[in-house]
């Protein structure tokens, strides 16, 4: 152990103001789109109106006329140069994974996909001349609707011979983690308790604030793409796999990246074209989408039906638990699109203590958008679904439902826990967080409202949902990731470099786009190595500064990329105390670091870590030996995800004449480890609190049965805005469970609040109205759609969906045309 | 072609313009002004807000050519900033951590701004309603609506 325990952590916990923000708060930021190159060329895509349609002709005369087009090309202009776009996470070795060309000459699978590209010298000319790009199209079927591409009756790609990608299953029974959840189901039929229900999770688009956006600039010896992309490594690496360009000969970077929640998570057309364009060309290139393109045809996320079968005994004791996931893959298998709900698979147990877990998840595809990881990816939808089946529970027994919930949990003694999923949770304490949410919420004075309005039938009633949710987070331990057949690692890359003048260069191969890790890194580095937070530098976001890297998405920039970090700054102390006793006249072992400075012990003699610096650089005076650097690598592959947890509690009004929902009051304790800067960390909870609340109360994506997405502006998909929101009440418990497996004790929190706040709102909206006969409300949940619920049968019968089971068409808890 | 001649962050300012290009486009491509960007294409999400004559304007929703003559602020010529100086809602919103990515955050600063030149001292409800026309993803408008009410809490703050 290198001398690094006793420094004092002046900067961890510290609410340090963001290093970004001077930038991004005067305008003089690096947007993909604010790059200009000399003789820089437009394009503009030309996309597909019909969602499944052969490609009969490609007339580009006239486009190729109009002022200033340089040329169109489409896609039989192209060859193997044009590369693919590809799936790095098949999830069973048969999966159906559908040939992916960024931009197909024969057929297209979902409108908007792309047919052509009109190069310009202008954004606005490219444009004018795509409208003049004439496509005959043969119209073909399409298939749209998880429902509709089971039936297996019109097919997404006629040549698979089936809508059906993977069925990915995992058994607690088989894989020896747990018991038969069958036999857990038959039991609790005849002894205990069923509770039987089907769940949509609607499809959502990440809608990040930044177009995307891609340059590429062929002049000189490498090839240059600047895209607003959440991984540049990955898509360096994509790029030399599909294109035959070695890694070596391009540089992908990502300047200032304005949002991306998962949807800046993957490879795409849009950079498979311009990249190849630019090639051609040897003319540096520049394609923008609009917002409109960039709702139709950038990843879609969630979209699932959820057959779910809870068991318990008569106690409300969970006995064993059934998932059957049909999730829609879109039109193609997208980077990690199949195995976004094979992540929930570890989540459906959640902070539980079931004895038995099956899970089944077939993946489908349909002629609609493809979909991948949105925020949260997969433990949204499983902790959707468990949080509302336990408010279910909890309804069925007659006890409060975080009674239910505490009959059910992990007690803080139990850590760490292996779990039904096969999971170790190292640490958490779902009391302590439970305990302190409901203090600061004021839950029994709210349970008292709401009893008193139901007494007075008040028309505006409350209701309180709950969610004790936990995630894993920090993707991902290498080994695990290959057990899963993904086709990468999870590990991160950091390196520390001092300069002559003693400031410190750190460099990451995380890739941020606002979650601040130029402040939080800077805070970690300063601590450890003892110099001032304003002399670090953080660099990242281009493969030739930060070479190697896994970028940022599943909450594992910190977790993993914090680590790399302080595996390095480790190794740079090491070298330090070579030099350092050198110059002190030292033995090595007499030596303290504190503060940035080696301290010969007993003595007032040292040497700070900047003279070591300016030492080095010189070379005049070093030990036999040393190599002449204090510079030092590390990597880091962590060896368990990590389990954030925490209880969220809504309380939401509804008006049962309007079926209008109005938010009253939302507290959160989230127990996430060590905090790094607890300004950062409330932002992200903030953030990812809406997003959540978005997906239960607006946000939908909708396309209609001819494929033609409906929900393409922000006119008609429902971002939230200020006026729909309200201030959170945000707070953490007082002795955190401190993660085992890092060394700083962190654990994600990037998705914490979408994954925990979905149910959270859904059952407090069920709640206001369980008196009247409803037992759940499809999300989004409109005033429409609340109405509906409780006027079904006027309150006076309780739902046909309490019978169970009710798997069939027409059930309650679904609209008309559900999932289809 | 129409000749137009207007003063933008304290220049005067003279193109030759397309009638059909937009104010968004006019400060981001011919004055290069890329503080002020464009986030959507239904003037639905305010990222390109900039000040004409003082007041708010969405400026995708302007054409160039309407701002012949006038006068337009963008967010890089809000405060002298070269010379490190911040406008008081530039420095709420670093106070109170009120973006993340930040790109929306020179259409928000641009209309609190003007939010707080109607109304000094407003609500939370007021900043909220206030607000409405400019989305953010990444904050969930908690620090954003926090940095609007800091910034009205500071003195001197000017439109």
């Amino acid at each position: 152990m290198t001398a690094t325990q006793d420094r004092p952590a002046a900067e961890i916990g510290k609410d340090r103001r963001r290093k970004e923000d001077q930038r991004l708060i005067t305008g003089r930021t690096r947007w993909t789109d604010n790059i200009t190159l000399p003789g820089m060329l437009h394009l503009a895509m030309v996309r597909s109106p019909f969602a499944h349609a052969n490609i009969t002709s490609v007339d580009v005369e006239a486009a190729k006329s109009s002022p200033n087009v340089v040329t169109v090309l489409s896609g039989k202009d192209f060859g193997e140069e044009l590369g693919a776009c590809i799936n790095a996470w098949p999830i069973t070795p048969d999966q159906k994974t559908p040939a992916h060309s960024p931009m197909p000459a024969d057929r297209v699978a979902f409108a908007g996909e792309i047919v052509a590209v009109v190069v310009a010298r202008t954004s606005a000319e490219a444009r004018d001349a795509a409208e003049l790009v004439d496509v005959e199209y043969e119209e073909l079927p399409a298939v749209v609707g998880i429902k509709n591409a089971l039936k297996d009756e019109v097919l997404a790609h006629p040549d698979l011979g089936t809508n059906k990608s993977a069925l990915w299953v995992f058994d607690s029974g088989e894989a020896g983690t747990g018991t038969d959840a069958e036999a857990a189901i038959t039991e609790a039929r005849a002894n205990g308790i069923v509770i039987e229900r089907e769940y949509r999770q609607q499809r959502l688009i990440p809608a990040f604030m930044e177009p995307r956006s891609v340059v590429v600039d062929p002049t000189g010896e490498q090839i240059t793409m600047w895209s607003a992309t959440q991984i540049p490594h990955i898509l360096r690496f994509a790029l030399a796999a599909t294109t035959g360009v070695p890694e070596s000969k391009i540089r992908v970077i990502a300047p200032d990246v304005g949002g991306g929640f998962g949807g800046k998570l993957q490879v795409t057309p849009e950079e498979w074209i311009a990249w190849a364009v630019a090639r051609r060309l040897m003319k540096p290139v520049k394609y923008t989408e609009t917002r409109s393109e960039s709702l139709m045809a950038a990843h879609h996320g969630r979209d699932q039906v959820q057959t779910l079968t809870l068991a318990a005994d008569k106690d409300g004791k969970v006995t064993g638990l059934k998932v059957h996931l049909d999730a829609d893959l879109g039109s193609y298998v997208a980077i990690v699109g199949g195995g976004v709900p094979v992540l929930g698979a570890f989540m459906f147990n959640a902070i539980y203590k079931f004895p038995a877990y099956r899970f089944e998840c077939q993946t489908v595809l349909t002629n609609t958008t493809f979909t991948d990881a949105y925020r949260g990816a997969g433990r949204p939808e499983a902790t959707y679904a468990i949080e509302r089946l336990m408010d279910e529970l909890a309804a069925e027994v007659g006890v409060d439902p975080l009674e239910i919930r505490e009959r059910n949990w992990i007690t803080h003694e139990e850590f760490p826990f292996t779990t039904v999923a096969g999971l170790e949770y190292d640490t958490g304490n779902y009391e302590a967080a439970t305990a302190k949410a409901r203090a600061s919420f004021g839950y029994d004075e709210l349970r008292r409202e709401q009893a008193e309005r139901r007494e007075r039938g008040d028309r505006v009633q409350l209701g309180i949902g709950v969610s004790t949710f936990t995630e894993m987070c920090g993707l991902a331990p290498s080994r695990v990731l290959g057990s899963l057949d993904y086709g990468a690692g999870g590990w991160e890359s950091a390196s520390v470099r001092l300069t002559p003048l003693g400031k410190v260069e750190v460099v990451t191969g995380a890739s941020a786009h606002g979650q601040g890790h130029e402040t939080a890194f800077s805070q970690i580095v300063a601590d450890r190595l003892g110099v001032p937070f304003e002399d670090v530098e953080v660099l990242h976001g281009d493969t030739q500064v930060a070479p190697k890297g896994l970028d940022t998405y599943g909450s594992r920039s910190l977790v993993v990329g914090g680590e790399a970090l302080v595996k390095a700054v480790d190794k740079v102390i090491d070298k330090a105390k070579v030099l350092a006793a050198h110059l002190l006249e030292a033995n090595a072992d007499d030596l303290d670091y504190a503060d940035g400075k080696f301290t010969v012990r007993g003595t007032d003699q040292g040497k700070a870590i900047q003279e070591l610096a300016t030492a080095t650089f010189a070379g005049h005076d070093y030990p036999e030996g040393m190599e002449l650097t204090l510079d030092a690598d590390a990597t880091y592959d962590p060896v368990n995800f990590n389990y954030p947890h925490g209880t969220h509690l809504c309380a939401m009004e509804v008006d049962t004449e309007t079926g209008a929902v109005k938010m009253r009051k939302y507290t959160c304790c989230d127990d996430i480890g060590t905090i790094i800067n607890p300004l950062i960390v409330a932002g992200q909870v903030h953030g990812g609190l809406v997003q959540g609340i978005a997906q239960a109360l607006w946000e939908e994506a909708v396309h209609d049965e001819a494929g033609t997405l409906v929900s393409g502006s922000f006119v008609d998909y429902l971002l939230p805005t200020s006026a729909d929101t309200i201030s959170f009440d945000v707070v953490h418990t007082d002795d955190p469970s401190i993660c085992t497996t890092n060394t700083l004790g962190t654990k994600g929190v990037g998705e914490a609040g979408t994954i925990a706040s979905t149910p959270a709102v859904v059952n407090a909206v069920v709640d206001a109205v369980r008196h009247l006969g409803v037992n759940d409300i499809q999300m989004p949940c409109t005033p429409e759609r609340v109405w509906r619920a409780i006027h079904a049968n006027d309150g006076d019968a309780a739902t046909p969906a309490d019978a169970m089971p009710h798997f069939h068409e027409g059930s309650l808890n679904q609209d008309e045309g559900a999932g289809a | 072609m129409t000749k137009i001649e207007l003063t933008v962050d304290g220049a005067a300012v003279s193109d030759d313009v397309e009638p059909r290009m937009l104010l968004v486009q006019y400060l981001r491509e011919k004055l290069g002004k890329t503080g002020t960007v464009i986030g959507c294409d239904t003037s639905n999400c305010g990222a390109c807000t900039v000040h004409l004559d003082g007041t708010s304007v969405k400026s995708c929703n302007v054409l160039a050519v309407q701002a012949n003559g006038r006068t337009v602020t963008t967010i890089e010529g809000l405060a002298d900033t070269a010379e490190g100086d911040l406008h008081p809602v530039q420095e709420a919103f670093r106070e109170c951590h009120g973006l993340q990515c930040g790109f929306c955050t020179p259409g928000m600063v641009m209309q609190a701004v003007d939010l707080l030149g109607e109304n000094p001292n407003p609500t939370e409800e007021e900043v909220r309603l206030g607000m409405e026309g400019n989305l953010c993803r990444c904050t969930g408008y908690h620090n954003i609506v926090k940095s609007v009410l800091h910034a009205a809490e500071q003195t001197g703050v000017k439109a």
